[in-house]
């Protein structure tokens, strides 16, 4: 064997090696549920905004501190503390869909990081029959 | 029907160069490949001239197609979907051309311009390569055509126009007050351009001079991946009379290939710079699925471009240039395909909506119809590829060279693989998602893969291609060795690599990294002199080496170095639970200094726009040693065009060694300013103590004035000063007098405002003994108050300067190969 393919298969072991301790570390989508059963667990869980409850943000008492109520795609019967240390989380009114990255703790849930998922401003144009309110000016 | 107010020449006149560009690119092709294909020059002449001309009326074509829709733009002709969707009247002129790349139309549009000039360059410098290789690309020229065409074939929709009219584009088809009678049904009204008044404006994000430069730059550098591959598909193509591959291609391959890499290379830190300076996520790199998808052809190209060198050097290694310069170009594919489908969902921060699955099959087909017979022909071919049986020696160059492309084209798979995630989730069903921190889980990779690299480009320089002889080696290298030790040793002296988050064994690895790449920088300028005596003719790869080595050293101190400015740990008590970390994020009230590390920030004040909902923010930072004191004016786009919030600009302080760089976080809000809070009445005496939530006051004693101007306070009237002094929780104290007039019987007095303190206290009555009622409140309302990120990035420059360096450096190999091939063929 040639010294080049050996070192190509060490290469390729290292690179598979490589993958599967990703695949080992790699979060889950999964669901709130299962966030509250296997606490600490880190996942990506899809939620919305529970809009009956306050979305507390106080940036002069602590500019990080961001805490707001979620309700699971799965059950809409749910809400659950989500508690955000990173600031405010631009577009949370407007969004449809959050996906919360992060892991359940005791009585809520630890969010990492957040992706708001609005709708796409052209896209519910043509939903909801409706032109861009700055776009298109009627008179 | 007619519409009033509608231009619709241009939109006619796109239409028609479309067409022509779909008809002319597609006979080009199949000229070209007949030219390709023919037996001898009498037969292939005809249909090669038929083929430029066809080409010819192709590049005319794109170009009008471009013209037109510039004028469209330039003009706001929102009658067309696409200037009413990606502009608006208020937009500067300079930003208008990112109105281009904003749409997937321009930017097939922008691909298909650098593919017709690459072309015409091909056309004049090809050859006998001419007719194959200018087949590839009017083919693929075909294909991007059909991408901007926007005609239904048997009920598929083939590809998006960028001429559509806004009133078929379905957008106004649910406006009831664009129809006639408010009724949907019916048709529209003939004045609703009368309506259209304005379009939907430029993503705010897009509106920075960086996203108008860098992408065409990008854009030219994806293009011209294809012309490696076409040269290395040629290759397989068109062998020899007696059957043997023919490998002349590689000559006219190999500058195209470093040309390539420069601007590609240079393109992808535009974008990087670009998200420095615009985005605010906080660094240049995020490891990004949009930006992972441009850095693996890059990375595939330039270990095409070595196994390419050791052809041509050793007779090694053509088997894997073939396979570099394929793969290249068809991961150029996979990522539009992945950027553009929409398939990355919920994995990207960019919001690249999916043309839904008319794309993703269109870009598949695309895909198929080049890399399936690429890759036939190569297997097909396999055999006969030339390659030697004799194992290369372990002290050769190309032994070490081949390794070095090896592990980073290995790396560069490793990062499409956790990039494709969301692909494989799709294929196989299953619901893998990002890791915890998916920037680690790139970097605790790289930085080995930095390690090696650095330590090749160095050591390799110093090996001969075949065989090296020890003594040889050891005479040469030493020196560098040394110089690079010594500067080792003053970064261990004088400098740090504080990231320490992820344990000893990252910051070994970090550290590791930044010696090998000083190694790396030392070792590849050393040779400039000791390894060709100072001859900057072929020094071109050495430059580019060095420029790579402070690439690799700027990213690991500028990442690994740096700090939080905005580190919320002191300034306004933040109730620290157990085990929490002070947060990145800082609340400036206005006209109030903080205290944050070395520097003391104060938020001066804000100004608007004036034709936009942009506000600039003033944060003025000083440092403690006086030695630096500026501005910085950060911007936010607030409450953009339906958005909730805010789309936030940096603005950064340069200095040569490091970057102080801030964002807004948050304002406060103007709805809730509304003051709801009401005095509670104290009754107090001189010398007593008010505690609020904050703090406490203590009172004065009342002074009564006299000599009042009789003409306002009567003759009974009296004003009373009391001193009040407010300590604050912080250690700030404040001393104020608040003022109470009694004129004709009633109480006239202003209430006192510490906004820092949220405070506000009003004298209500004074009494004969001195007793007085204050009223106090505390509100948040008062507060007007900005949050913010701030960090600094110590030698970012050496980054940015590294990027240069190397492109130059590439440059130089590229015109030196041009060179030596003139030169070949006017010898030869």
């Amino acid at each position: 064997m040639k010294k080049t393919q050996i070192i190509l298969l060490v290469l390729i072991a290292v690179a598979i090696a490589v993958l599967i301790s990703f695949l080992n570390t790699a979060g889950t989508y999964d669901s709130m549920q299962m966030a509250i059963e296997k606490p600490g667990k880190f996942m990506h869980v899809a939620v919305r905004l529970d809009k009956s409850k306050p979305v507390e943000y106080d940036p002069v008492k602590d500019a990080n501190f961001l805490s707001f109520h979620a309700i699971p795609v799965e059950d809409p019967s749910q809400s659950v503390k989500v508690v955000y240390r990173n600031g405010e989380i631009p577009n949370l009114m407007v969004s449809e869909r959050l996906i919360l990255k992060g892991k359940y703790e005791t009585d809520h849930f630890e969010c990492k990081d957040v992706q708001t998922k609005c709708p796409s401003k052209y896209k519910e144009e043509q939903a909801k029959g409706q032109t861009h309110p700055d776009s298109i000016k009627v008179n | 029907m007619n519409y009033i107010g509608e231009h619709l020449l241009p939109g006619q006149l796109g239409h028609f160069f479309i067409t022509l560009s779909i008809v002319a690119s597609l006979l080009a092709s199949f000229a070209y490949f007949r030219a390709a294909q023919a037996k001898s020059e009498l037969e292939s002449n005809p249909w090669k001239k038929l083929a430029r001309y066809a080409f010819l009326v192709e590049v005319v074509s794109v170009f009008a197609i471009f013209s037109i829709l510039f004028y469209i733009l330039y003009n706001h002709l929102f009658e067309y979907k696409y200037a009413w969707q990606h502009s608006s009247r208020s937009l500067e002129l300079k930003y208008l051309l990112a109105c281009f790349w904003e749409g997937q139309e321009g930017s097939f549009l922008l691909w298909s311009i650098w593919h017709c000039l690459m072309g015409l360059i091909l056309i004049r410098t090809g050859k006998k390569w001419e007719a194959p290789v200018m087949s590839i690309l009017s083919f693929a020229q075909f294909i991007l055509a059909t991408m901007i065409a926007g005609i239904y074939i048997f009920g598929w929709k083939m590809g998006s126009n960028p001429f559509i009219l806004l009133r078929d584009s379905g957008v106004l088809d649910n406006a009831p007050a664009l129809h006639v009678d408010f009724d949907i049904t019916q048709p529209l009204r003939a004045d609703y351009m009368a309506s259209v008044k304005d379009g939907n404006d430029l993503n705010p994000l897009l509106q920075n001079y960086w996203m108008v430069i860098h992408p065409p730059v990008l854009f030219m550098g994806f293009a011209s991946t294809i012309v490696p591959f076409a040269f290395a598909l040629a290759g397989l193509w068109k062998r020899k009379a007696d059957g043997s591959i023919d490998d002349s291609w590689i000559k006219p391959a190999l500058p195209w290939s470093l040309f390539s890499a420069a601007v590609f290379g240079v393109g992808i830190m535009m974008g990087a710079i670009w998200a420095y300076e615009s985005l605010s996520f906080g660094g240049y790199w995020a490891w990004d699925p949009v930006e992972n998808a441009s850095l693996v052809p890059w990375m595939i190209l330039v270990s095409g471009i070595h196994t390419l060198l050791i052809y041509k050097h050793s007779g090694y290694s053509l088997k894997s240039t073939y396979v570099f310069f394929i793969l290249s170009f068809g991961f150029v594919l996979y990522s539009t395909f992945l950027t553009r489908t929409g398939i990355l969902g919920d994995a990207s921060v960019h919001a690249f909506t999916g043309e839904g699955s008319g794309l993703t099959y269109h870009l598949l087909a695309f895909m198929g119809f080049f890399l399936i017979p690429a890759f036939v022909l190569f297997i097909k071919n396999y055999r006969i590829i030339p390659a030697i049986k004799k194992e290369e020696s372990a002290s050769s160059r190309e032994f070490w060279m081949f390794i070095g492309s090896l592990v980073f084209f290995l790396s560069a798979i490793l990062i499409i693989g956790k990039t494709s995630v969301p692909v494989i989730n799709k294929v196989f069903g299953t619901n893998i998602a990002a890791p915890e921190d998916p920037e680690y889980a790139y970097n605790s990779i790289q930085v080995y893969v930095a390690v090696i690299i650095a330590v090749l480009t160095a050591i390799t320089q110093y090996l001969k291609y075949k065989e090296t002889s020890r003594s040889f080696f050891i005479k040469k290298f030493l020196v560098p060795a040394l110089i690079a030790a010594g500067l080792v040793i003053a970064l261990f002296i004088y400098g740090d690599i504080k990231y320490i988050k992820q344990g000893p064994g990252f910051h070994g690895a970090l550290w590791l990294a930044a010696i090998c790449s000083i190694y790396a920088i030392v070792a590849n300028a050393a040779y400039i002199w000791v390894g060709l005596r100072g001859s900057l003719k072929s020094a071109g790869g050495s430059i580019a080496h060095v420029g790579f080595g402070m690439v690799l050293l700027g990213i690991v101190i500028s990442s690994s170095n740096k700090e939080i400015v905005s580190q919320n740990n002191n300034g306004i008590p933040v109730p620290l639970g157990e085990g929490e970390k002070p947060g990145e994020n800082l609340a400036l009230v206005q006209g109030v200094t903080m205290d944050m590390g070395k520097y003391s920030l104060t938020y001066i004040g804000d100004s608007a726009h004036p034709k936009k909902q942009l506000s600039y923010y003033k944060i003025h930072f000083k440092s403690k040693d006086g030695k630096e004191e500026f501005t910085l004016t950060p911007n936010s786009f607030v409450n953009y065009k339906g958005n909730e919030g805010l789309m936030s600009n940096p603005d950064s302080r340069h200095y040569w060694d490091h970057d102080v760089f801030t964002y807004i976080t948050s304002i406060s809000n103007p709805d809730s300013e509304k003051d709801t809070a009401s005095f509670k009445t104290h009754t107090l005496k001189p010398g007593d103590t008010l505690f609020y939530s904050r703090g406490f006051l203590i009172m004065g004693e009342p002074q009564e004035k006299d000599s009042l101007p009789p003409d306002i306070f009567g003759d009974t009237g009296k004003l009373f000063e009391t001193p009040v002094k407010i300590f604050a929780k912080t250690g700030s104290v404040y001393s104020v007098t608040s003022r109470l007039a009694m004129v004709k019987g009633e109480n006239l007095s202003l209430p006192d405002t510490i906004t820092s303190e949220s405070l506000i206290f009003q004298m209500q009555q004074i009494k004969p003994d001195k007793s007085m009622e204050l009223g106090l409140k505390e509100s948040n309302a008062i507060m007007k108050y900005v949050t913010i990120k701030a960090y600094k990035f110590p030698f970012i420059n050496l980054l940015w300067f590294g990027v240069i360096i190397t492109a130059i450096g590439i440059l130089m190999s590229m015109v030196r190969r041009i060179q030596l091939n003139r030169m070949n063929r006017s010898g030869s």
